[in-house]
């Protein structure tokens, strides 16, 4: 049953989606060609990788606000690394994003897993403590396009089959994040934590551990889109990606993965990201005023959640011992 | 022996240290509060408000800024000023009706406050500096978009930054009045990415897309002439599409590189750190008052006038192209 719905949930994604996508070729021509498609797809990767990060840290009833923050730090680091020893190769640069980023996903996953500090109040402070430290590493300075290496700015560009590497990134990324969360014991093991601590620790599941994992697999993911940012739009600085935390948990929350834990599939996240991507291309073309363009955001943003919260009322939650249930209730709410 | 030596120390040390605070009651402190810190243009508009500072003698600049280009963010640091006792505080507003009232109580502390780059209320300042008068900037602006059409004649469009940013929209608004002046120049659209790159970026790839005809893209910000430049670039327009406006040369040497930018034009942020240094000191000294009508003596920048509401014109932007952008990107 609960399965249904879900298929249900993506299933009305993809048919809103193409909706929006047909809506807009009328008012545009040559919005839904495939070119253009692709062209959102790609646009839209970062994005796509950073709310799978988002969407395993919440699946445990957490949330990590300092991915964009991680995108700035690491997306500076490896810019300033690229400039300094432009002989250095890609696969080493890449290496050493996925690196940084890990260790700043750790040390949310550390403060919470041995902490126990709530993790918005955790990855509220590291979010402004891994901005400060990206001003502190470049004393401010930029890092310019003349100063990157060709390999560095042109890999993410090249075509294969049509997509640019960028895009083919974000499949094989959603690839084996899908593999992860659906074949894995840490896969499970992140439902549980989410969906029910107590009976996952009855299950002999750590869930501080599991979080530590969600928040590193996080960080890896942003130290990754750290790199794709910097190449994509060719400069790094303090501000990158400022505000786009609140991005990949919107895209989270439409693609139906439940802000308190345990409900949520990588198509839900993939979609939910697709969806943001479409209305942020159309909105530049269908010259819509910039105030409208926000409160729209906005307000998709809003009826996801309304459907969300409905969608969640409707299952559940545990058949036997009904004053146990309310409790269970009692404490998500 | 031992003891008087101890008394000798002691007493030099006490004296060293009435000395070093009495020199630090006669330092001028001035509070340089700009839009954001980490940003490659106020960072050079610091260079040259510590050139001045050197220069004056005796003068401390105090650099600082919001993390992220917000008015809250530039009231808490303009009261942080206050209460370290700083002497003039000279601000790049990121609006200018908010900083108004945190100023008010600034100057009513005996505080000089000037704006400078980026303006803030009659009420909550002396004087402003302006990098440029708005009007050259607006007419740069259209000539640099002119000068990469065939025979001056074309559509091209704008890529703004926030649509509440002071000078931004002074700008827009100037070019739009002088407009006329240019036949044959004729303006699209005006867009607003935010002076984020991502959505700049998306906002220049949708007029490449919904408006074919446009064959120049002026943005007047430097996060937003950068994005253009890189959606160009990978839409593969280079040569068919411009794109210019105000930016760095040290961020806009890719751009040139690649074709993508003839020319671009920005006044010298050296020179207007430089120069709200130099009027902020002169206004603590009681040189001047910076009353409208006045000329306040600026040291290598020659004089200032001051014009009707209080605003002063630095000088005029400066073209950078192929054949001096090399020198430059290596100063600012």
């Amino acid at each position: 049953m609960i399965r249904q719905l879900f298929k249900y949930r993506e299933m009305l994604l993809v048919v809103v989606i193409a909706i929006l996508v047909a809506a807009f070729s009328t008012r545009s021509p040559g919005f839904a060609r495939p070119a253009n498609l692709a062209n959102i797809f790609n646009d839209t990767s970062i994005l796509i990788i950073l709310a799978l990060g988002q969407m395993t840290v919440i699946l445990t009833k957490s949330i990590d606000l300092s991915v964009a923050a991680n995108v700035a730090f690491t997306g500076m680091a490896v810019g300033m690394l690229n400039a300094a020893h432009p002989d250095l190769p890609l696969a080493a640069i890449v290496l050493v994003a996925l690196g940084i980023g890990a260790v700043l996903g750790a040390i949310n996953g550390l403060f919470v897993w041995k902490l126990g500090i709530p993790s918005i109040v955790v990855t509220l402070g590291t979010l402004t403590i891994y901005r400060g430290m990206a001003f502190v590493l470049s004393g401010g300075a930029w890092v310019n396009a003349h100063q990157m290496t060709e390999p560095f700015l042109q890999t993410p560009r090249q075509l294969f089959l049509g997509l640019p590497l960028l895009g083919w990134t974000a499949i094989v990324i959603v690839g084996i994040m899908y593999l992860i969360m659906s074949r894995t014991f840490l896969g499970r093991a992140i439902y549980a934590s989410g969906g029910n601590p107590t009976a996952a620790v009855y299950a002999g599941i750590d869930v501080g551990r599991t979080r530590f994992y969600a928040f590193v697999i996080s960080g890896t993911l942003a130290g990754l889109c750290a790199y794709l940012w910097v190449s994509r739009y060719a400069v790094a600085y303090v501000d990158i990606a400022a505000g786009f935390e609140l991005d990949t948990v919107a895209a989270c929350v439409i693609g139906g993965i439940s802000t308190l834990g345990g409900i949520g599939t990588v198509a839900g996240a993939v979609l939910g990201a697709l969806f943001l991507g479409v209305i942020k291309n159309a909105l530049p073309v269908i010259d819509i005023s910039p105030f409208a363009q926000m409160a729209i955001s906005g307000s998709v943003i809003i009826a996801a959640v309304i459907f969300n919260a409905r969608q969640e009322r409707r299952r559940g939650r545990i058949i036997l011992r009904d004053r146990g249930a309310s409790e269970e209730i009692g404490v998500a709410a | 022996m031992k003891l008087l030596k101890k008394l000798i120390l002691g007493s030099a040390f006490a004296v060293a240290m009435l000395a070093t605070q009495a020199q630090a009651a006669d330092t001028v402190k001035i509070g340089l509060v700009v839009k954001s810190l980490g940003n490659g243009f106020f960072e050079a508009a610091n260079k040259g408000a510590q050139e001045a500072a050197k220069e004056l003698g005796g003068v401390e600049v105090i650099y600082t800024g919001p993390t992220s280009t917000t008015a809250e963010g530039q009231i808490e640091v303009i009261n942080a000023l206050i209460a370290q006792n700083v002497n003039a505080i000279a601000v790049s507003a990121n609006d200018p009706d908010a900083l108004v009232p945190a100023l008010k109580k600034a100057m009513a502390r005996g505080i000089k406050v000037i704006s400078w780059d980026s303006a803030v209320g009659k009420d909550g300042r002396i004087m402003h500096l302006n990098p440029s008068s708005n009007e050259l900037i607006g007419k740069m602006c259209l000539q640099l978009a002119a000068n990469h059409l065939k025979d001056g004649k074309g559509d091209f469009a704008i890529l703004s930054a926030t649509t509440t940013s002071t000078n931004q929209n002074t700008w827009i608004a100037e070019m739009k009045k002088q407009l006329p002046n240019f036949p044959g120049l004729n303006l699209v659209t005006t867009v607003y990415g935010d002076d984020l790159s991502d959505k700049s970026y998306r906002e220049a790839q949708g007029i490449l897309t919904s408006q074919p005809n446009v064959k120049v893209i002026v943005a007047p910000t430097t996060v937003g002439v950068l994005a253009a430049s890189q959606a160009v670039a990978d839409a593969k327009k280079i040569g068919d599409v411009y794109v210019t406006g105000l930016g760095l040369p040290s961020e806009m040497a890719g751009a040139i590189k690649s074709g993508v930018t003839k020319e671009f034009a920005i006044w010298n942020p050296i020179d207007l750190g430089y120069s709200a240094t130099q009027i902020a000191y002169r206004l603590v000294k009681g040189e001047t008052d910076g009353a409208p009508g006045s000329e306040i003596d600026a040291g290598r920048m020659g004089k200032i006038k001051v014009g009707e509401n209080g605003e002063a014109a630095m000088a005029d932007p400066f073209v950078y192209n192929a054949t001096n952008i090399d020198q430059f990107s290596k100063i600012f």
